[in-house]
C-alpha cells in the first residue's frame, strides 16, 4: 500500500472516525489508522454523549447506533464523610436536539467507524503509527515500522495523551494543573433492578454527579451513568492536586464507593472492566495552536475539552472540531495549498463554531472554581451543616431557618462566601 | 478490593519482550511517591529501602505517569506495540 493519500486521520476515536465520515463524504480519499485492533479498543470515557452536534451529522443516529440510555435524569450530591445533599432534576419529554446518552465506547466506536466506512473511508485498525514524516518543515506522512505511508495532509485525533504531536513538538507537553485523570468501573447489574434501583423506565438513564468527600475534598468529583444493564462509575481529579495530596487514587475510588450514599446503589454488582483516561481540563488558556504546514489537531489532542464542574464535555466538542477539519479540509484539498497560512482556516472554523464559545464560557473556571478548594471542602460541609440542623428533631427547640442560615454564613466568612459565590457564578 | 483484582478482570495481551514503560535507574524519590499517588491500576509501589516496584503488566495506558515526570524518572514511555496492551471491551 504505497499509494498516496489525501488525508491520513490518527486515532479512531469519536473526532477521528467522524472526521474521516465528513471527508469522505466529500469525495476525499481518506485512511484512518487506529492502534487498538477493535475501534474504541484503546478508548474510555466516563459515558455520557451530548447528542447535539452528531445529531447534524448523522440525524436520528441514536435509533441505530448501540447507545445506552436516554438521560433524563440529572442528579448533583455533594458529599461530607457522612452525609450527602442531593439535587435531583427530571428533564421533561424534550426535544431531539438537546438529549444525551450514556455510552460505552469500546460499543460505540465501532458502529462510528463503520458510518465512516459505509461513506467511503478507510480504516486500519491494529496500526500503530510510529512517527510523522516531515519534509521542508511539513507534515506529509506517517512512518508505520519500515513502513510509510504519504498524504497531502494529516490529522492527528489521538487522545488526550498525545504522544505524536509531543514527539513532533507541534504541541507542548501538558502542564499537569491543566490535566485531570479519570478512573472508572464498569459494574453489572440486571437491567430491572438497575431500573428499580434508579426510578428509571423506557431505555430513560440517570446521570449522577459528586462533589466534596468524593475525592477527599479536593478538586475534582465523582460520576455515575446507568447504562443498559451496567453502572458506569467513577472519579476524575485533577493531576497536580492529586499527585501533591496524601491518598492513592485507587483508594480514593474505594473510599468513594463506601460513602452511606453511593454503597447501597452498588450492592451485589459484579466489576467488568476497570479503566482509566487523561482529561484535558486546562480550557482555552491552555491550548496549543491545533494546526501546522501540513497537520490540523482535533480532539482530546488539541485540548478541545470543559470540565465545567457540574458537566465534562469532549465527545459533543470533538465532533464539532471534526466539522472544522473537513471544512478546512475540502477548502485546502482543492487549492492544493497545505501550509500553515491555509490550514489556519480551521482556527477561523472553531473560532465561529460552538465549540469555541463553550471554550471562551468556561474560561476562567480552571483557575478560579478547580483550584479553590473551599469549594469542594468547605461549601458541602455547610450546606451538609444546614440541612441537618433543618432536618434534626429533638427534645430543643429548633432555630428558625434564618438564624441556621446566618450562623453557617458567619462562620464561613461573609466577605469570603460573598466573593467565592460571585466568582464561581461569574466563572460558570 | 484490591486494585490487582479489578485489573484481573480487564482483557490484555501481555508483551513479555517488550516492556513499554522502563523506569530509569536513579530517579528521584519525590517524584516516584507522585506516580505511586497517581497510577490508575496502582503499578508503582515504593519499597521499604526506598527503591521502585514498577509492573507494566496492568497498565491502562492513560499516559498520567508519562505527564508527571521527564526520561529522567521513566527511560521510555510509549504505548505497546499494535496487539498488546489493554482492550477495553466497555470502554
Amino acid at each position: 500500500m504505497d499509494d498516496k493519500f489525501d488525508v491520513i486521520i490518527i486515532g479512531g476515536g469519536i473526532a477521528g472516525c467522524t472526521s474521516a465520515l465528513l471527508l469522505a463524504r466529500a469525495g476525499v480519499n481518506v485512511l484512518l489508522l487506529e492502534r487498538a485492533e477493535q475501534a474504541g479498543g484503546k478508548n474510555i470515557s466516563g459515558g455520557r454523549l451530548y447528542s447535539y452536534s452528531l445529531e447534524t451529522i448523522l440525524p436520528g443516529f441514536a435509533l441505530s447506533a448501540p447507545i445506552e440510555r436516554q438521560i433524563t435524569q440529572e442528579k448533583l450530591s455533594l458529599l461530607t464523610g457522612e452525609t450527602s445533599v442531593t439535587m435531583d432534576y427530571r428533564h421533561p419529554e424534550f426535544a431531539q436536539d438537546a438529549t444525551s446518552y450514556s455510552v460505552l465506547r469500546a460499543r460505540f466506536d465501532p458502529w462510528l467507524m463503520e458510518q465512516a466506512q459505509n461513506a467511503g473511508a478507510q480504516c486500519l485498525t491494529g496500526v500503530q503509527v510510529d512517527a510523522l514524516i516531515q519534509e521542508n518543515g511539513t507534515v506529509c506522512g506517517v512512518q508505520i515500522g519500515e513502513d510509510r505511508l504519504d498524504a497531502r495532509v494529516v490529522v492527528l485525533a489521538e487522545g488526550a495523551n498525545s504522544l505524536l504531536a509531543e514527539q513532533h513538538q507541534l504541541v507542548k507537553k501538558p502542564q499537569p494543573h491543566t490535566m485531570g485523570v479519570g478512573v472508572k468501573e464498569v459494574l453489572a447489574l440486571p437491567r430491572s433492578r438497575l431500573e428499580e434501583r434508579f426510578s428509571l423506565e423506557n431505555d430513560r438513564g440517570a446521570a449522577w454527579l459528586f462533589a466534596g468527600e468524593a475525592i477527599a475534598g479536593k478538586a475534582g468529583g465523582g460520576f455515575l451513568y446507568t447504562n443498559r444493564d451496567t453502572l458506569s462509575i467513577g472519579l476524575v481529579c485533577n493531576l497536580s492536586v492529586l499527585s501533591h495530596g496524601k491518598n492513592a487514587l485507587p483508594q480514593m475510588l474505594e473510599n468513594f464507593k463506601q460513602h452511606p450514599l453511593l454503597r447501597p446503589l452498588l450492592k451485589e454488582t459484579e466489576l467488568l472492566e476497570y479503566g482509566a483516561h487523561l482529561i484535558p481540563e486546562g480550557g482555552l488558556n491552555a491550548l496549543n495552536p491545533p494546526f501546522g504546514a501540513g497537520y490540523l489537531i482535533a480532539g482530546d489532542a488539541a485540548g478541545f475539552c470543559v470540565n465545567a464542574g457540574h458537566t465534562v464535555r469532549g465527545m459533543d466538542l470533538a465532533v464539532i472540531s471534526a466539522q472544522a477539519v473537513a471544512d478546512t479540509l475540502t477548502t485546502a484539498l482543492q487549492k492544493d495549498d497545505f501550509s500553515a497560512a491555509s490550514l489556519a482556516a480551521y482556527q477561523t472554523h472553531l473560532e465561529n463554531s460552538t465549540l469555541w464559545a463553550v471554550l471562551k464560557q468556561y474560561r476562567s473556571l480552571p483557575d478560579t472554581l478547580l483550584q479553590n478548594p473551599r469549594y469542594f471542602a468547605e461549601y458541602p460541609q455547610m450546606t451538609s451543616d444546614i440541612l441537618r440542623e433543618l432536618f434534626e428533631i429533638n427534645r430543643h427547640p429548633a432555630p428558625p431557618l434564618r438564624s441556621i442560615l446566618w450562623k453557617h454564613a458567619r462562620k464561613a466568612g461573609l466577605m469570603t462566601l460573598f466573593k467565592d459565590l460571585l466568582r464561581g457564578a461569574r466563572s460558570l | 478490593m484490591k486494585t490487582e483484582v479489578k485489573l484481573s478482570k480487564n482483557h490484555y495481551v501481555i508483551d513479555e519482550n517488550q516492556p513499554h514503560i522502563i523506569p530509569a535507574d536513579h530517579p528521584d524519590r519525590q517524584i516516584l511517591q507522585q506516580l505511586v499517588n497517581v497510577c490508575p491500576a496502582g503499578l508503582y509501589q515504593l519499597n521499604q529501602d526506598g527503591s521502585l516496584s514498577f509492573d507494566y503488566h496492568g497498565c491502562l495506558e492513560c499516559g498520567t505517569c508519562r505527564l508527571l515526570c521527564d526520561e529522567k524518572t521513566l527511560a521510555r514511555w510509549r504505548y505497546p506495540a499494535a496487539g498488546y496492551g489493554i482492550t477495553f471491551r466497555f470502554g
